[in-house]
């Protein structure tokens, strides 16, 4: 009798354990906190595809959407991270404050800030992604199908992100073509289709006959299919938008990234650490390249992007100057990432000033 | 420099086709204000016909039923504020204001299956006329028929005021809904069918920007332009071809600066950003300074709650 009891006590310690252990590695659970809606088709539509790839790995997600960058983001964190999460995901680069006070709160909860660079505490990482190679292959592919020798570029906001990207596809269109020029307009705003398609068409009526955008709505290759001009799309595949005028798109895949930290959190190897992602992988994503481009600019593109994965060609390799003729990078070295963070001055062959 | 006499109609044709939406919007609510009803949900109706458009466009298949569709559904989210205030009375701005929340909450709901999803291409009317006519073919032709009709709705809208009997009772409702109730006139009926009318074609400026103007759907893609078109009916002074003037001018403005940017002019991008706001109220202030006239135009009891016991 003793011996039986003392079997079942064991085997259901056991039973226990092991239901404890499952529940643990089961119950993981990540909240997302995004800037913008999910339905902006942009910055924070493709985090949270990145969101559903971790709901498709067999974990629990949540997401708050619409969040300020003000106190709210520390009263959202603090209600998330109180609720039994488990990693918090701060997708926008004004969350960085508000996520290291609450993770000061919370040590046991994970979080994970994109775009920032501040690491107060053992339990927040950051992460982002080197968006800057993909438009090295735009610029390369615009400075060879432009006839007019105008590019048009829509930008957002004056932030290294955007400065960076703007001197990235100018160096590379400039290394294929010398004669061209990048137009640029500053619509002030991530997403607004009408103010875009307004700012997209000024430039084609200008002369531009390529145009990039760094902001998020599919407004400008259609104004650009409109139009007949060439255009590339901008954090998920636009193909179907405009099939003529988008010759390929740079796409923000957050997906592995996420599945791999959550899994991480669940196996118990989360640590901190510093993520800044390029083609090489996987965390940008160039799509399919148009048939329109010629064959040995495809084949082109596509050793570029090879080497940009392998590391073999670096967006911001030296001699690279800026407006005023300073040298910025010397001949044969490349920017470092400290330099790539804080880009705020523009190359050379950038036309007009940095809105202050 | 030469100017090359097409690149300005081009501009004028783009000026023009980034008006429509506000046109439309502001004549709708200019005929509310005119019955002394203040609806402040101008950017809610909008909101809502601009995803019941594309919501239809893409289920449908056809472009009549979208745009009939995008009208009634702003008819219908506008009969919940005609019922508020009218029937029960409620205060006109807090039920405006609550009304452009529930549009941007609910578009953004219903919105959720059609993000990501291209939108159809919109027929232009006299596109083989395009190459006629230096300067005025590009503004003369190839747009929609909203576009159309959107450059008739103020002087169909002045006349109606001006000319029309209905557009005296509607006048008359606006500017004392007692004498008019004494006249005989169902005062509560007359706003009712402003207030609808109103709705009508903030659904119709939202269908066009989400079919015609930049085909898609996106949360929030109004952008704030139903503010933009309550702001042209004040400043107006309830004038409908003050309204275009405006629309105009704030269409204009915005696009301007940014050739201004491209051409690389050296101004401040946040000052040539903010001249649009600016440069409207401004002129709109100027031609309007006749103060008889503007006590003539302001109906005045708009946003009084008007209580009959009977």
């Amino acid at each position: 009798m003793h011996k039986f009891l003392i079997r079942s006590f064991v085997s259901s310690l056991v039973l226990l354990f092991t239901l404890t252990v499952a529940a643990v590695a089961k119950d993981v659970k990540a909240a997302f906190v995004y800037i913008g809606p999910t339905g902006d088709h942009g910055w924070t539509y493709q985090h949270d595809v990145g969101r559903k790839a971790v709901e498709a790995a067999g974990f629990k997600t949540t997401y708050v959407e619409g969040v300020p960058e003000s106190a709210d983001a520390e009263r959202v964190l603090r209600q998330l991270a109180n609720s039994g999460h488990d990693i918090i995901f701060t997708t926008s680069f004004g969350y960085m404050n508000p996520t290291n006070k609450v993770a000061k709160e919370f040590p046991n909860v994970k979080f994970e800030h994109a775009t920032g660079y501040k690491r107060e505490h053992p339990n927040v990482a950051t992460y982002a992604a080197r968006f800057y190679e993909g438009r090295t292959i735009l610029g390369t592919i615009a400075g060879t199908m432009t006839k007019s020798n105008v590019i048009g570029y829509v930008a957002s906001f004056p932030i290294p992100e955007v400065i960076r990207g703007i001197n990235s596809f100018t160096l590379a269109a400039q290394k294929v073509n010398p004669n061209i020029k990048t137009k640029i307009v500053w619509a002030f705003t991530w997403y607004d289709p009408g103010k875009e398609a307004e700012a997209a068409k000024a430039l084609i009526d200008q002369g531009a006959d390529v145009i990039a955008q760094h902001t998020d709505s599919t407004a400008i290759v259609q104004m650009a299919e409109k139009a007949g001009v060439y255009a590339f799309g901008q954090a998920s595949d636009m193909d179907k938008f405009a099939p003529k005028a988008v010759l390929t798109s740079v796409e923000n895949n957050w997906g592995p990234y996420y599945v791999d930290r959550v899994k991480a959190v669940a196996n118990g190897t989360w640590s901190q650490k510093d993520t800044w992602h390029g083609i090489g992988d996987g965390m940008v994503v160039i799509s399919g390249l148009d048939s329109q481009m010629p064959s040995d600019l495809q084949a082109k593109v596509k050793k570029l992007q090879a080497d940009l994965a392998s590391g073999k060609v670096h967006s911001f390799t030296g001699p690279i100057y800026d407006q005023k003729g300073n040298l910025m990078v010397a001949e044969g070295k490349t920017a470092d990432d400290g330099m790539l963070a804080g880009m705020m001055t523009y190359v050379k062959g950038v036309e007009g000033d940095i809105p202050k | 420099m030469i100017v090359d006499i097409n690149f300005v109609g081009l501009i004028i044709a783009s000026i023009m086709a980034s008006a429509v939406p506000l046109i439309l919007a502001s004549c709708g609510e200019l005929i509310t204000e005119r019955s002394g009803v203040l609806n402040l949900g101008v950017e809610g109706m909008m909101i809502i016909g601009a995803i019941s458009g594309f919501a239809l466009m893409t289920v449908t298949g056809s472009l009549i039923i979208a745009v009939l569709g995008a009208m009634l559904a702003g008819v219908l989210i506008s009969t919940i504020f005609a019922f508020l205030t009218q029937t029960l009375i409620t205060n006109h701005v807090a039920t405006g204001l609550a009304l452009t929340i529930f549009g941007i909450g609910i578009s953004a709901m219903i919105g959720k299956n059609f993000v990501g999803i291209p939108g159809k291409e919109f027929p232009v009317l006299f596109e083989g006329l395009k190459d006629t006519i230096p300067l005025l073919s590009p503004i003369l032709f190839g747009h929609s028929i909203v576009f159309y009709f959107a450059f008739a709705l103020p002087f169909i809208t002045s006349y109606f005021l001006k000319k029309t009997k209905i557009g005296l009772i509607v006048r008359a409702v606006g500017d004392s809904p007692e004498s008019a109730s004494n006249q005989g006139i169902n005062v509560r009926f007359v706003r009712y069918a402003c207030i609808l009318y109103g709705g009508a074609m903030c659904g119709l400026a939202g269908a066009y920007l989400s079919m015609i103007y930049t085909p898609q759907w996106i949360e929030n893609m109004t952008g704030g332009r139903g503010w933009i078109a309550l702001a042209l009916v004040v400043f107006s002074t309830w004038n409908p071809i003050k309204i275009l003037i405006g629309a105009m001018i704030f269409g204009g403005l915005t696009i301007i600066q940014f050739h201004m940017q491209a051409i690389g002019v050296r101004i401040p991008v946040q000052f040539l950003t903010a001249l649009p706001y600016i440069v409207t109220i401004i002129v709109l202030v100027v031609i309007s300074r006749d103060s008889r006239k503007i006590r003539l135009s302001t109906p005045s009891s708009l946003g009084k709650s008007f209580h009959k016991d009977n």
